[in-house]
């Protein structure tokens, strides 16, 4: 059963059409990447998808739900989770902090119990900590859980990201651009990370990227955007040979002739 | 050349360090050990002292500060949590009382520091935790003060028949928790339409709010006498004094005038310590740190599942009940209030106070509201009386190559009261260029872990 089903989701911006028309299927157990050069409607479809956008056509499924008009914190419940292409981290709270807020959608609390201190609550709240420890492992952060999040480098904000979105449980994560200013081996390093929480932690994983040699070395499947068009889909290999990619990504040669 | 100012500033960085850890050293000594008698030892010195000088000059401002920065130390003191919880409530519950009989003025301090406390503690939870500007709280204080003074005294009769006004006492404290749920309300209804904007479109709606109350209440003497107008409400009823019975018991006689401010003492004294501990349990909840990421992030605190409307209007509810069940207290204090009393200038001095302690600290809401009351209440009146005392005794200085100055002649404009909004703006100036996180700013949650607080402004670059 497909996880994700988005069929001909449309956005404009004024006169801009962002999107047209896009389609998008997703499997359980695989990583797709959503690849275009800039402007192509990636991130607008990131946006669409977790509720931050409203699209002005076209449908989404994800499982057994639709996602129109469901707010961000709804789908963020249903069991889609993201990052950000400029990072988004919670500045002046700990990295602890940061996977404990990405935790709130599976958190369980009533108010008065806020309010009376129950001892249930604290029992609670102590292995909601240990529990967001253990994210902070998974991505390697565990000995800067207490620092303020806005010290940390700008990988480790970037795995603070990955660390609290996976807080949250998702079934589908989302990460935008995740290897962005890193370095060949932090992003072969990240990587792997990412391969190891297929099925772990997280059904799919729906990436954007610019790092092709990441794309091609992780993705089951790419989608390629253009413009806001979808102007393919496949495997790596398939998507590397097809002509309308690589004129978009290179231009169309001036006397006809394909790099 | 460079070089050496190169080292001359790492042997500051390194004495720094040194002094650092010198007083981590002196922290981990102080167990339970010797130090740890010492230095409380220190303390009750400190305070005996104090209290004594304020017995023997009860007309001096600076005894009484001395008095009240004892809370201070104890604060700072490397203490376990019980011992300075201990120290706090000795001077709180037993010392204070006794100095407000020898100068009734101290305690009317102390109980203006009470209300400031809970609405500084209020407005910090909208301001400091969410993020939200808010110009507008003190409309919500006026509507508890409002609450209570239209039904606790003869005012409502203007407008409802049967003449069961004022109502008995008692009813205070029934207002007091229906000034919750109706504080509450009008905070969550002042969310629900501005809950869409932010930043300074949020604090211009807010204000005008504030500004709508305000106008209100000054109007609606017609065409149905609710709230008197401009001309304000009296007498309003005090809370009954069900414990005069018990204290005849017990041998003691004291006279309402007496009773009425010690009563108010420990009745604002209780609702603070309520509201600081309502505000600590949500700061380390769930809660709290979803206002936090609100606060840092509104769209990836949405992403990451919080519910960003409900918890903007929960912080909005919950400072709004703090501010109007402190109203209604205030109300009961004054026996007479009237629009002046909750003006822009209102809103404006609690935000200060919120700053001035540090946005997001709960300590540092509790002491800014302390220092600001303070200064204004005692610090530039004491000043002013001072000076009037100079220009009394007549005393002529002569001064080398300027001649002769006849004390006398300061002009009354050199009074420091005529200034309080001066200095207040001078200190929030400095404060802001110096150090802009606020006196105590918002400290990580140690686990074990060392503390520090995070620069503010470096985080709102982008």
């Amino acid at each position: 059963m497909a996880l994700l089903e988005v069929r001909g989701v449309t956005k404009r911006f004024g006169g801009l059409l962002a999107l047209d028309g896009v389609d998008l299927h997703l499997e359980e157990g695989m990583i797709a990447s959503l690849i275009g050069p800039n402007g192509a409607g990636k991130t607008t479809l990131f946006h669409i998808l977790t509720g931050l956008y409203r699209p002005d056509g076209g449908e989404m499924r994800f499982e057994e739900h639709s996602l129109a008009g469901l707010s961000p914190h709804r789908i963020a419940k249903l069991g889609i989770c993201r990052t950000f292409q400029n990072i988004r981290v919670f500045g002046q709270m700990t990295a602890l902090e940061n996977v404990l807020v990405g935790m709130h959608a599976r958190i369980e609390f009533r108010l008065w119990e806020v309010l009376f201190g129950t001892a249930r609550l604290c029992a609670r709240e102590k292995e909601n900590e240990a529990r967001a420890a253990e994210f902070l492992k998974i991505v390697g952060l565990e000995s800067k859980a207490l620092e303020w999040a806005q010290h940390l480098s700008y990988g480790d904000q970037r795995r603070l990201e990955i660390a609290r979105a996976l807080a949250s449980a998702p079934r589908l994560l989302l990460l935008d651009e995740p290897t962005a200013g890193m370095n060949t081996s932090e992003a072969q390093a990240l990587m792997a990370l990412l391969k190891g929480l297929v099925g772990k932690y997280v059904q799919s994983i729906l990436l954007i990227e610019h790092n092709m040699r990441v794309v091609m070395g992780i993705s089951d499947r790419v989608t390629v955007l253009d413009y806001g068009e979808r102007i393919a889909e496949g495997s790596p290999a398939e998507v590397r040979r097809n002509p309308r990619v690589i004129e978009a990504y290179l231009g169309r040669g001036q006397w006809g002739v394909h790099a | 050349m460079k070089k050496q100012k190169g080292n001359k500033q790492f042997w500051i960085l390194d004495c720094r360090f040194w002094i650092k850890s010198k007083i981590k050293n002196l922290k981990s000594k102080i167990g339970s050990g010797t130090a740890g008698w010492f230095l409380s030892i220190g303390l009750i010195g400190y305070i005996g002292l104090t209290c004594a000088l304020v017995l023997y000059f009860p007309q001096s401002v600076l005894a009484f500060l001395l008095f009240e920065a004892s809370l201070l130390l104890i604060y700072y003191v490397p203490l376990s949590r019980r011992t300075k919880l201990a120290f706090a409530a000795i001077v709180l519950i037993a010392l204070m009382p006794v100095l407000g009989v020898v100068n009734g003025y101290y305690l009317e301090v102390a109980i203006q520091v009470g209300i400031f406390v809970a609405l500084a503690l209020g407005l910090n939870i909208v301001v400091g935790f969410v993020g939200l500007l808010n110009l507008g709280f003190v409309a919500f204080y006026a509507i508890g003060a409002y609450l209570w003074a239209i039904f606790g005294s003869p005012q409502a009769n203007q407008f409802l028949p049967g003449g069961y006004f004022p109502l008995a006492p008692a009813w205070f404290f029934a207002f007091l928790l229906l000034s919750i749920v109706i504080g509450a309300l009008t905070g969550a209804l002042l969310g629900l339409p501005v809950l869409r904007l932010r930043g300074d479109y949020l604090a211009i709606v807010t204000l005008g709010f504030a500004e709508v109350v305000r106008a209100l209440v000054n109007n609606l003497d017609k065409p149905i006498n609710l709230t008197n107008g401009p001309r304000g409400i009296t007498p309003i009823q005090r809370p009954p004094l069900f414990f005069g019975s018990l204290l005849e018991t017990f041998g003691l006689q004291l006279d309402a005038a007496a009773l009425y401010p010690l009563y108010f003492y420990f009745l604002v004294l209780v609702m603070a310590l309520v509201v600081i501990l309502v505000t600590r349990r949500l700061e380390n909840s769930p809660v709290g740190r979803a206002w936090k990421a609100v606060r840092e992030d509104e769209i990836a605190a949405a992403a990451m599942g919080i519910p960003v409307v409900r918890m903007k209007l929960l912080a909005f509810a919950v400072g709004a009940s703090f501010a109007s069940a402190i109203g209604v207290l205030f109300a009961a204090k004054q026996v007479f209030i009237n629009p002046e009393s909750f003006t822009f200038m209102e809103s404006i001095g609690v935000l200060a106070m919120v700053i001035l302690g540090g946005m997001g600290s709960v300590p540092g809401a509790i002491l800014g509201a302390t220092a600001v009351t303070i200064l204004n209440l005692q610090l530039l009146k004491g000043l002013s009386l001072w000076l009037n005392a100079l220009r009394q005794s007549g005393i002529v200085i002569f001064l080398p190559l300027l001649g002769s100055y006849d004390l006398t002649q300061i002009p009354a404009q050199f009074e420091p009261a005529k200034y309080e909004r001066m200095i207040f703006g001078l200190i929030l100036m400095l404060m802001m260029i110096f150090r802009p996180q606020g006196i105590l700013p918002p400290r990580r949650q140690s686990r074990g872990g060392s503390t520090g607080s995070p620069s503010r402004g470096k985080s709102r670059e982008n």
